[in-house]
Order: C-alpha cells, then sequence, then structure tokens
C-alpha cells in the first residue's frame, strides 16, 4: 500500500518539500541544543518544563481523542464515521510519533533513553506512560492498516481485529489519564494538584483532538475525490461542542476552588498566568488570546445554526484547536512551575533553536500523517463505494 | 492444515521477537531486584570500619549561630568546593547544592505582615531534606535518584540519569539543579577536588549529605564547616545529638503540611 504515497501532484510534492525543509531546519537546531545542552532552551532552573513537554502533553490529548470515530462506529454502528476511523486512526499514529518525539528532545542524556526500560521503575508514572504510548501506537498502526488493507481488497476487516479495536477503545482515555497523573500526583505544585486533571485533560483532548480530526477531512475533501461524508462532519461538531463546553467548565471548577477557598497557592499560579503577579506577566497576553479564541469557539459552535454553516465550522475548529494549543500546550506546564517552591518568579520564554526544533518535531508529525492520508485516500478513491455501498468519491 | 512460506515466515518472526522481549524482561527484572537487596548489609561490599553509619542520617540547622555573613558562606562554600559545584553565574542555570533563601521564601505560608523584619529577612541555609517519603524518588524513571536503604540518604546516580527533569517538578523545595549545559569550564581549575567526580551536561544534581566522607568517617563538608551550628547524626538514634536537641528545643521543618517528611530540621533564637 506504500506505493500510493510516492505518486501524488505537484501540490503533494511541494508539501513534502517544504515538510522535509522544516525538519531539516529543526535538525540542525537540535544538533546545536545535543552539542551545548538544553541550555540553548528557554527553560531553567525553575521552570524547567517547557515548549517540549508542553507539546508532548497536548498531542498525547489529539492521540487520544481518535477514539472519538472509533467509538461510535464500532461500539454504536454508526455507518457514518465508518468511512473516517481510519482517519482518526492514522492521526493518532502522527500523534504518538510527536509525543515520542517531544519527550526525546526534551531529555538532557538522551542516549541514555533505553535506560527507561532497563531499569524498569513501576513507581514512576513515566514509565507507565511510556508503556501505555508504545502500546497505543501499535494498536493503532495494527487496525488502522488492516481494515485499510481489507477495504483495498474489497473485503470485510479479519475478524481477529475486533479484539485489538475494542481494546484501543479502552486503551485511549488510558494514555491520557496517565499522562494527567504526570502532573496531578505532584506535592508542591499547586496548579497541578487538582482530582479533575485526568478529566480535563480528556476533555480539552476531545474536543481539540477532532477540531483537528474536522479540519484535516475538508482539506482531504478539498484537495482528493475522497468525500468524508457531510453527516460524519456534522456529527464531529456535535462531538466538539459538547467537550468544549465540558473543558470550560472544568476549567471554571479550577477557579472557583482556588478563588473561593482563598488559599494563595493554588490562587497564585492562575493569577501569574491571566494578571500577572508583581509585574511579570509574560503570558498573560498569550492567556488571554486563548480565553478570547475559546469564547469565539463557544459562540460558533453551541447554535446549530452556525455550526452547521461548514465556513463557520471551520473557523470555530481553528478557534477550539488554538485556544487548546495554547492552554495546555503551554500555560498548563510553564504555569505549574510559577511561583517556584520558594515563591519567587522566574519566567519563561522559548527560544529561537527551541522553536526551530518544536516546529520540525510538528512537521515530522504532519510528514507521516500526509504519508498515511495519501495511503487511505488513493485506497477510498480506488474503492469508490464504501462497504455500506454509498459513494465515497466525489 | 498447510503453510505456505510467508506465513511460515511471519509466525517464526513473531516467536522470536516473543521470546527475546520476554526472555529480556525477566532477566532485566530479576537483575533489578537484585540490585535493589544489594547495599551496605550486602557481606560482598567491603566497608571502610572507620564509616560513620546510622538508621537516618539527619541534621538540625541551629540558625541562632549564624551570626555574621562569614558564617553562611563558610558553609557553602565548604560543599561547593568539594563537590565542584560550578559557578555558572546566570541564575537560570545555577547549580546549587546549600544556599541561602529568606525565611518568608524558605518557609512560603508562614510569613505574617506583623513578624519582625528581622526575621521575615533571616536567611535560612537550604539543601536536599533527604525527606523520608521523597517525591523526587517516586518520579524518578530509572532508579537514577534512590532512597539508600541502610540510612535514607536521597542518593543520585548521574551515570543513569537521563535528564528527564522529573524530579525537579516533583520536589517542592527546590533542592534540585539541572546541567544545562557542561560544568566543566565553569568549575575553578586551581581548586578543582579531584577525590569527586564532575558532572556532564544534561544530569540532575543535588547535596547528598557527603555521601562519600561518610564512607571514610568523615563528617558532611557543611557540618564539619559550620562550628556547630549544623548538627548531624542518626534520627533514629535516641542517644544521638540531633536527637536530643529535637526533644529539648522548639524545632521547625520546611513544608510539613505535603507528607514528604523533611530529615532537616531548623532551630530559631
Amino acid at each position: 500500500m506504500l506505493e500510493t504515497a510516492l505518486k501524488g501532484s505537484r501540490k503533494y510534492w511541494v508539501w513534502i518539500f517544504f515538510l522535509l525543509a522544516v525538519i531539516g531546519a529543526g535538525f540542525i537546531s537540535y544538533l546545536y541544543q545535543f552539542r551545548v545542552g538544553l541550555g540553548v532552551t528557554g527553560m531553567s532552573r525553575d521552570v524547567s518544563w517547557g515548549l517540549y513537554i508542553g507539546q508532548f502533553t497536548f498531542l498525547v490529548g489529539v492521540a487520544a481523542s481518535g477514539v472519538m470515530v472509533v467509538l461510535p462506529y464500532y461500539l454504536h454502528n454508526y455507518k457514518a464515521f465508518g468511512r473516517i476511523t481510519v482517519l482518526g486512526e492514522f492521526l493518532a499514529i502522527a500523534a504518538v510519533i510527536m509525543c515520542m518525539l517531544f519527550i526525546f528532545v526534551d531529555m538532557g542524556q538522551p542516549l541514555r533513553v533505553l535506560n527507561v526500560i532497563l531499569h524498569p521503575s513501576p513507581n514512576s508514572v513515566m514509565f507507565f506512560d511510556m508503556l501505555v504510548l508504545s502500546v497505543y501506537l501499535f494498536l493503532n498502526i495494527l487496525v488502522g492498516w488492516t481494515v485499510l488493507g481489507a477495504e483495498r481488497k474489497g473485503l470485510p476487516a479479519p475478524s481477529w481485529v475486533k479484539p485489538f479495536i475494542i481494546i484501543s477503545i479502552a486503551w485511549a482515555p488510558s494514555i491520557h489519564t496517565v499522562t494527567a497523573f504526570l502532573y496531578a500526583g505532584l506535592p508542591g505544585r499547586h496548579l497541578w494538584l487538582t482530582a479533575i486533571m485526568a478529566a480535563r485533560f480528556l476533555a480539552s483532548a476531545f474536543s481539540g483532538g477532532p477540531s483537528l480530526l474536522l479540519i484535516l477531512a475538508l482539506i482531504v475533501r478539498k484537495y482528493t475525490k475522497f468525500d468524508p461524508g457531510k453527516e460524519a462532519i456534522q456529527a464531529l461538531s456535535k462531538i466538539i461542542t459538547y467537550f468544549m463546553i465540558t473543558n470550560v467548565f472544568f476549567l471554571g471548577l479550577e477557579f472557583f476552588t482556588a478563588f473561593y477557598s482563598g488559599i494563595p497557592g493554588h490562587a497564585e499560579p492562575l493569577k501569574y498566568l491571566y494578571t500577572g503577579i508583581e509585574g511579570h506577566g509574560k503570558l498573560v497576553p498569550v492567556m488571554w488570546t486563548s480565553t478570547i479564541l475559546a469564547v469565539i469557539a463557544l459562540f460558533l459552535l453551541v447554535p446549530p445554526k452556525f455550526r452547521k454553516n461548514e465556513r463557520l465550522l471551520v473557523v470555530a475548529c481553528i478557534a477550539t484547536f488554538l485556544s487548546l494549543w495554547i492552554e495546555k500546550g503551554f500555560g498548563l506546564i510553564v504555569g505549574g512551575f510559577v511561583p517556584n517552591p520558594f515563591e519567587r518568579i522566574t519566567e519563561y520564554w522559548p527560544t529561537l533553536p527551541e522553536t526551530l526544533i518544536t516546529l520540525a518535531v510538528w512537521a515530522i508529525g504532519f510528514l507521516v500523517l500526509t504519508i498515511l492520508y495519501k495511503i487511505a485516500v488513493s485506497i477510498k478513491e480506488e474503492a469508490v463505494f464504501d462497504k455500506y455501498g454509498q459513494r465515497q468519491v466525489k | 492444515m498447510s503453510i505456505d512460506r510467508r506465513q511460515f515466515l511471519k509466525i517464526a518472526g513473531a516467536s522470536a521477537l516473543l521470546g527475546l522481549g520476554g526472555l529480556s524482561t525477566s532477566h532485566l527484572l530479576l537483575r533489578n531486584s537484585l540490585e535493589a537487596a544489594q547495599g551496605l548489609t550486602d557481606p560482598s561490599v567491603i566497608t571502610d570500619p572507620k564509616a560513620l553509619v546510622a538508621k537516618r542520617w539527619g541534621m538540625v540547622v541551629d540558625m541562632s549561630k549564624f551570626k555574621t555573613e562569614e558564617d553562611y558562606k563558610r558553609v557553602m562554600d565548604a560543599c561547593h568546593h568539594i563537590h565542584n559545584v560550578p559557578t555558572i553565574g546566570n541564575p537560570k542555570e545555577e547549580i546549587k547544592w546549600i544556599w541561602k533563601e529568606t525565611y518568608e521564601h524558605a518557609f512560603p505560608g508562614q510569613e505574617d505582615k506583623f513578624l519582625s523584619e528581622e526575621i521575615k529577612h533571616l536567611p535560612f541555609l537550604v539543601l536536599c531534606n533527604h525527606c523520608e517519603n521523597p517525591p523526587c524518588v517516586r518520579v524518578c524513571p530509572t532508579k537514577a535518584t534512590f532512597k539508600r536503604k541502610s540510612d535514607g540518604i536521597v542518593m543520585m546516580d548521574m551515570h543513569r540519569c537521563i535528564g528527564c527533569r522529573f524530579c525537579m517538578a516533583g520536589c517542592p523545595y527546590g533542592a534540585r539543579s539541572f546541567n544545562y549545559r557542561d560544568p566543566r569550564p565553569f568549575i575553578d581549575k586551581e581548586k578543582e577536588n579531584l577525590e569527586f567526580p564532575t558532572r556532564m551536561k544534561g544530569v540532575v544534581e543535588k547535596c547528598t549529605f557527603c555521601y562519600e566522607r561518610l564512607a571514610v568517617g568523615l563528617k558532611p563538608a557543611c557540618v564539619e564547616a559550620s562550628k556547630g551550628a549544623l548538627i548531624f547524626g542518626d534520627l533514629e538514634d535516641t542517644n544521638s545529638e540531633v536527637r536530643r536537641v529535637l526533644s529539648t528545643r522548639y524545632s521547625f521543618r520546611r513544608k510539613p503540611e505535603l507528607g514528604t517528611h523533611p530529615s532537616v530540621y531548623y532551630l530559631i533564637g
């Protein structure tokens, strides 16, 4: 099936080479970081995790969100998602690969990465995170590839793959729960020490991830002959709406507990993020951008009239995705470190090499995604009809 | 049932992978449990008869004995020299094992606006607390930081650390430093202690209660330099000096509400 990724239009190759160029720039930056050390980033003794770990956290959510199309299709026989389950699974593959790369580029001693396996430490949540992410990657490759292969041959998916699908559905929330536990179990980091951390992670994942999937589905529809189907797009938009509301609600709960209880430790990081403390407010404009985007997103998502208009829906999805990307991929991680354990403030801002490396990891993810989607779309275009006999080609 | 070459290769390949995987996993788990069982009690480890031993090492910092700037400096310098702690200059990347923090920062949440200015700004010496229940050890994915069974010291294996900095997020005391770049150019060559290893970039480090000095019968460098202001001893031994001081004077610890049970106590006044 891979051969279909080697044939493409001019636009396809321009896109591929653009991604390779971004990867090249990031790779050179990484060599520089590898030689000098993590001192080339904006991280410090006080803010010891930054953009890399933020992106990792956000992308675990994107990976987990594949379940939002897989579950309705396989457990509830919701046929409209039949055509796009593979898009969800392939997005999950690309996202998990990015997660692993972000962890790798964040390591001070990357050549010792196998120590995590050589000295397994079940007391560490990171050990479990490695396990659940690896298994999730394997499950999605296995299921996505097998089901697509069957579609190419015009056969139903083999029955042995069904148990793996069921496992992958249960597995998806587990990867994001474990990722939340990385933070929620640390004493003395007040912003993270919240029992609803995993619930918040899942809510933001199940709105942010499907937003990206919806945008991708529309891009695929525009540039190829494959049609994901209007009903699938609308069903996704409802999922995004409900989980975005849940996400904002959960964030509100954090504010209530922190400020009504009046416990300074709980309120300080939120104050730092949204108002700044003692003149330190680098993240304030960023967090308010996220807030405004969330308001725009909800305004466009909640009334069905707006949501059913695909142009407005795209704007809503972009707003949702960016809002959550800022909140979770940046603010949540940095905010956990400010103020530091001495209630002093050290600010963080990513440097140029750090940004280039981050962009390169995203480019690798998009390269994997492009190749996988190219394969999937080529097969669907060739099959013409989906398994229910509906035309899936324009 | 007949199988073709393709099927045979598939089955053979999968079995080989599973077999190798299973074998190496069980081997590794076994080896790790053996490592954990070893320690100072292992008869194959020859210990110096002069070595100082305890069930759980602890320290009492008597702030009333720190009167001048020199009193602090002597203690901090003793540690930083003997352990080749680099002087980086940039506070974002600095490495420190024992240093000063004023009362309001060392004990956040305890400050009070009617507290005397003297106490509020009184510098306290802070260092790794060698917690009885250390969060850094709990979160480390490679056991590069571990609590020594024999005496409770929270140790660092700088050769195993992968530099993920989970321990820095886990430590509620800000006791850990990360080598954001190669520390060696920042060590004064004249004063370098050749008996203690320097570190490389990309690993985390902190105070280790001078395990290397205890092993040859010496008290920690800071304790030795403090002229009695730092009291070091076995918290599990009722006759030790630390226990005698703790049972007669009012002492307090940093962030006791977190349940980490620090082994470093403070006395004031």
